[in-house]
């Protein structure tokens, strides 16, 4: 609801609501308000981590997402796999995975308002509803992981329908996170290490669930999201969606053409691996970097054809210089890009941060970070770790000379 | 000839979104010399009863793709679609599955 500003009252109506529909499923139940996206330790961001030990007040669950209507699961999709599963929300057409708490008092504000007009300024900062919803999913990934370690769960059920995802597949491959793909949309999600991220309900079409819900009368909640009403071409996963179901009703093996391809990707192992260095890693979304590629790859040519777009070019481009047939298209794309935000890796009259930020992220949480204005609003424990991560590296490049070869990792972690 | 129709129309999913929220739509579509069907009935909620933003649930004659009906909690494809012709105290339900409302 922030993040869409809605009043707090409508919030806490909603909220009110949902710890209804919660109550009557008698499982115990969380709810997250996004706002506590501020407060989280920057151990969110590594794979296997111990439990921080944080105390956190009532929390609402992340329910400000653009997703719309959320519905309680009476129960009907819980698998007797393992005991510290979370019952997801059902919903038609959503992913909503509601974590579990206690009670909350009633009539309580949990969320400070400072932290409101903070979120609000973040998502304002961003200018294309692509980004923002990109971002927003970002957060509340990390809010919903870590408040699932915090209390001691270890498997989180995500909500999402074969049609979602199939919607999801698609938009992704279009922003750019091929890498993050299998992850992404996988049934398990095993990047954040401790934590799992199953989604049991791939397998259902929405038209499936609303038909199920409906006929078994399961209570449901819409909330207005980001692309609310917005037009088809909007933002990318909009459109995605909107070029699927279209598709679909024409042709009705489409979605699950799209879910059976999704089935058979996988990583190269990559992000299964408890990775001895974090650095591997994207900072935002978990998946393993796709950007420290040698000179002669596709994306190289892309950076390549960004510095030159723009009007300060600090290195020749003569030698770095890979012909490319996706270069021209790039340009066009990343001179738009390039208009839009100010900083790049070449301009030094903006703060370090926004350009060091980039070299620990994947192409498309840069592409997503590219398109703020500024850097500074994103949550504090995001540039923590980005800051930690950065003089790691520094601390490397220092010692490289003195470290032994890669293969005695003893070693490594003992001078480090 | 034929005597108005009462009919219940219900919106989920988001839907009703575009009908100020309300959900529940109790409507009595006016006697006409012919029986009302599906598609005449699009026609006189997308003049009658949408608020805003027609192209957002209806497509051209038929909804727009993703909007589900269900007449009688059945599926409207079982019933022919826009053929259909309405009965009294039918049971008409759109339940949207998209993201956008």
């Amino acid at each position: 609801g922030c993040v869409t500003g809605q009043s707090a009252e409508e919030r806490q109506r909603t909220s009110t609501q949902l710890e209804l529909i919660f109550r009557a499923t008698g499982y115990p139940f969380f709810i997250v308000h996004l706002e506590q996206v501020f407060c989280l330790p920057g151990a969110v961001l590594e794979a296997t981590c111990s439990v921080p030990v944080r105390s956190e007040g009532d929390y609402k669950a992340a329910v400000n997402r653009f997703i719309e209507s959320s519905r309680a699961a009476s129960s009907n999709t819980t698998s007797g796999e393992d005991q510290d599963q979370d019952p997801s929300v059902l919903k038609t057409q959503c992913l909503l995975s509601q974590l579990d708490t206690q009670d909350l008092p009633s009539g309580l504000l949990p969320f400070d308002r400072q932290l409101t007009g903070v979120l609000q300024k973040l998502f304002d900062a961003v200018k294309t509803l692509t980004a923002k919803e990109d971002l927003l999913h970002t957060l509340r990934q990390h809010l919903i992981v870590h408040t699932a370690r915090t209390h001691g769960y270890s498997k989180v059920m995500m909500g999402d329908s074969c049609s979602r995802l199939a919607v999801k597949l698609l938009s992704s491959i279009c922003q750019g996170r091929g890498a993050s793909l299998a992850a992404d949309t996988g049934f398990c999600d095993l990047r954040y290490g401790d934590i799992g991220i199953v989604r049991p309900m791939r397998d259902y079409s929405s038209k499936e669930i609303a038909f199920y819900n409906r006929m078994f009368g399961v209570p449901s909640l819409f909330i207005p999201g980001l692309d609310t009403k917005t037009p088809d071409k909007a933002s990318i996963q909009r459109l995605t969606e909107s070029f699927v179901t279209r598709l679909q009703a024409d042709f009705p093996s489409t979605v699950s053409t799209i879910y059976r391809t999704s089935e058979k990707l996988q990583t190269s192992g990559g992000t299964h691996s408890a990775d001895a260095e974090p650095a591997g890693k994207c900072l935002l979304c978990m998946c393993a970097l796709d950007t420290k590629l040698e000179e002669a790859s596709a994306f190289h040519a892309t950076l390549v054809s960004e510095k030159l777009s723009q009007k300060q070019i600090t290195k020749s481009p003569a030698a770095d210089w890979v012909p490319d047939g996706q270069c021209c298209s790039r340009i066009d794309a990343q001179n738009h890009n390039c208009g839009s935000s100010g900083g790049r890796c070449s301009s030094s009259d903006r703060t370090p941060t926004s350009t060091d930020l980039k070299s620990l992220l994947c192409y498309s949480c840069r592409l997503t970070i590219q398109d703020m204005s500024a850097a500074e609003f994103l949550p504090p424990y995001i540039m923590a770790e980005a800051e930690r991560r950065m003089r790691r590296s520094q601390m490397e490049e220092e010692i490289a000379a003195f470290l032994l070869p890669e293969d005695d990792a003893e070693d490594r972690e003992e001078v480090s | 000839m034929a005597a108005s129709i009462a009919l219940r129309l219900e919106f989920g999913g988001g839907a009703e979104l575009l009908f100020d929220g309300v959900r529940e739509h109790l409507v009595t579509l006016p006697g006409q010399s012919e029986p009302w069907d599906m598609k005449q009935l699009l026609a006189w909620i997308r003049g009658n009863l949408l608020k805003e933003r027609p192209e957002l649930f209806v497509q051209g004659d038929t909804v727009r793709p993703g909007i589900l009906v269900l007449i009688n909690d059945a599926d409207w494809e079982l019933m022919g679609e826009l053929t259909y012709q309405l009965q009294d105290q039918d049971n008409v339900v759109f339940i949207s599955t998209l993201h956008g409302g």
